[in-house]
């Protein structure tokens, strides 16, 4: 732990990343508890909303298919509608875990470890459901999603290297790839506590083979550590790469409200944004629910506030900064449409946008407010609210107003939409539950390495 | 920890154990410079330092990743250029068949791409996983407790060049506890299964 002995001042830098004086092994004991039990009638109720809102949305994308995707609210000229803003929203949300992860990883925040698992799989669940989109969206996926794939037609047609959407396949589904293997590399010490505390004798098998023999010899380890450094030194370029990806589908066509440079950093600092507010939403209930407060403590959740409010601030500048360039620029066509976005017929979403991602934060200047668990939870709800708005806003009010005022429409999503929306949070959250109640949702090796020690010799570690 | 009777056990090692990472980062320093040359430590977290007192070499890992990020930027860049200007030219968007800029993007997660798997298959190549053989000495090990493991030597029967090692298992656990094992054992050969 950074202490600063000889300042004067005694008091260490950070409070300790893990509370209530535990040991190595009340740390397997806490976070192996939940899993060697019965799944409690919480979770069951947890687990069975979530399969029902899940088959609610199952069943509005099927009668969409069955009808066709004319039941949407999409029209001319609004041809993007909810399946894309859901997708980036949620493949936005699918950015902490990879900052969490691997950026902090290699800037040594130790505090990352309380909460880097949980973080983790919420990236690949929240993948896995943005993936959902693209599949639904060609409305016969079992003939059309082989298109997504980068392969030849048979008269040796290629797919269009040069188009953004190509670019998304490669980046998203590289995303999904490597930060799959980079959370199970990090589980493999872990499913290893697990499978030697198992007493039965099914579950001492499977978890052997899940954690491939793993032995603790420091001959792996010094292998190990190497590969996860070089897996958070990938995965940082990458989680940046992603969502600037995910941005050139907007900024690569040539239509105002989209086509601008800022797109970009603009979209990464929205997506860590929106992931950190999952990231807190879902931590305030899981630390409550499975008894991890000593784990992640209320100064893990102030730092995580702090990041939501700066990120929040950056995407406040570009809000800021988008209308200074659409007038600077000078393009009538470009001042028309920003003016249009914030004060013309959507201007409820422009605003509930505005309000919930740069205003409601600001009150985390307020340490009392950073550090209290209602007002965390409510902002980080309101934050995934206003970053859901961000995607509608960029999305529909740019094409609602084409260049001829008599292709001019609007956009109101309709049942189909709503439901297919609503039910990608029932997948998310089955994934969620199955995670916390099969797998160790604190890292515990690398918990176990950032503790005050019992040690004789000085306490570097 | 051997259950099987009906065939003789043969012997692993001999192990020591330690309650917190200092006594053992010390030990293995000691174990380094005595006569015991296979040995290995076994903890529950990486201990930093301990790779520098066992001796241990950097890690090949990285080399491998380098290798296939390379291989997978050329892969990816002589595809899109064979796609694009090779196998059927397109005209798109006005812009040129090689369009450079335009491929940058997918050569670099397919560099990611390569290297990530590549640094997962070399990582559990180089640590002989998936390890079906050797059996966890101890459930100690993933949990608070550190490990010193003096292996036996494997003496090759045919090859008569090879100095004969006299591996006493009794003095190896005399040795771990002068270096400070708070506990010592045999450990004897076994696989998962």
């Amino acid at each position: 732990m950074a202490t600063i002995a000889n300042s004067g001042i005694e008091k260490p830098l950070n409070e300790a990343l893990v509370t209530g004086a535990k040991t190595f092994a009340d740390v397997n004991n806490d976070v192996s508890r939940p899993l060697e039990s019965f799944p409690t009638k919480i979770w069951w109720i947890c687990f069975i909303t979530a399969m029902v809102v899940f088959s609610i949305g199952a069943g509005a994308v099927l009668d969409a298919f069955e009808k066709g995707l004319g039941v949407l609210g999409l029209n001319q000229p609004i041809g993007w509608g909810s399946y894309i803003i859901t997708f980036v929203f949620w493949v936005g949300i699918g950015h902490a875990g990879t900052l969490i992860s691997a950026i902090l990883f290699l800037f040594r925040q130790k505090w990352r470890t309380g909460i880097n698992r949980s973080a983790e799989a919420m990236t690949i669940f929240a993948v896995m459901t943005a993936l959902l989109f693209p599949v639904i969206h060609t409305g016969r996926p079992w003939l059309a999603i082989v298109w997504l794939f980068p392969y030849p037609n048979q008269r040796q047609l290629w797919v269009n290297f040069r188009s953004p959407l190509e670019w998304d396949v490669f980046a998203v589904s590289t995303y999904f790839t490597i930060s799959l293997i980079f959370w199970y590399v990090g589980l493999i010490p872990d499913l290893a506590s697990i499978r030697d505390r198992a007493k039965n004798k099914i579950r001492k098998v499977l978890l052997t083979v899940a954690s491939l023999g793993w032995r603790g010899s420091n001959k792996n380890w010094n292998n190990y550590e190497a590969a996860y450094l070089i897996f958070a030194g990938l995965s940082t370029p990458l989680v940046l790469s992603v969502h600037s990806v995910v941005s050139f589908d907007f900024a690569v066509a040539q239509l105002p409200g989209w086509h601008t440079t800022i797109f970009p950093p603009y979209f990464v600092a929205g997506a860590i944004f929106s992931g950190f507010a999952m990231v807190v939403t879902l931590l305030v209930i899981a630390r409550e629910v499975f008894g991890l407060k000593h784990y992640i403590t209320m100064d893990h959740l102030e730092k995580m506030n702090k990041i939501i409010m700066a990120t929040g601030m950056l995407v406040g500048y570009a809000y800021a900064i988008e209308f200074f360039i659409a007038w600077y620029s000078g393009s009538a066509f470009e001042s028309f449409t920003f003016v249009n976005r914030a004060f013309g017929p959507y201007w409820w979403a422009y605003w509930t946008m505005a309000v919930c991602n740069v205003f409601i934060p600001q009150i985390f200047w307020i340490r009392k407010m950073r550090r209290s668990v209602p007002v965390m939870f409510v902002v980080s709800l309101f934050v995934n609210i206003g970053m859901w708005f961000e995607r509608f806003v960029i999305t529909v009010t740019s094409l609602h107003r084409d260049f001829l005022p008599s292709s001019w429409k609007m956009y109101i999503p309709q049942l189909h939409d709503w439901l297919t929306i609503f039910g990608s949070f029932g997948f998310f959250f089955i994934w969620f539950l199955l995670f916390v109640r099969f797998l160790p949702t604190i890292a515990m090796a690398e918990v176990k390495s950032v503790m005050d020690q019992p040690q004789k010799g000085d306490a570097h570690v | 920890m051997s259950n099987s009777k009906s065939t003789a056990p043969i012997l692993a090692g001999v192990v020591g154990f330690f309650d917190d990472p200092s006594s053992l980062l010390d030990a293995t320093k000691k174990v380094k410079n005595s006569a015991y040359k296979e040995f290995d430590c076994f903890t529950p977290f990486p201990v930093h330092g301990l790779e520098h007192a066992q001796g241990l070499k950097r890690s090949k890992v990285p080399y491998v990743t380098g290798t296939f990020a390379f291989t997978g930027t050329t892969l990816a860049f002589l595809w899109e250029y064979s796609a694009s200007k090779v196998w059927w030219p397109h005209i798109i968007g006005g812009k040129p068949f090689n369009s450079l800029p335009a491929f940058v993007p997918i050569m670099f997660e397919f560099s990611v791409l390569l290297g990530g798997i590549s640094t997962l298959f070399a990582m559990l190549y180089f640590n002989r996983l998936p390890n079906l053989k050797k059996r966890a000495f101890d459930p100690s090990i993933t949990n608070n407790r550190f490990a010193i493991l003096i292996e036996n030597p494997v003496v090759d029967p045919h090859d008569d060049d090879e100095p004969k090692v006299h591996f006493s298992p009794e003095e190896a656990e005399t040795f771990l506890k002068s270096v400070g094992a708070k506990d010592t054992r045999k450990v004897y050969e076994e696989g998962w299964f």
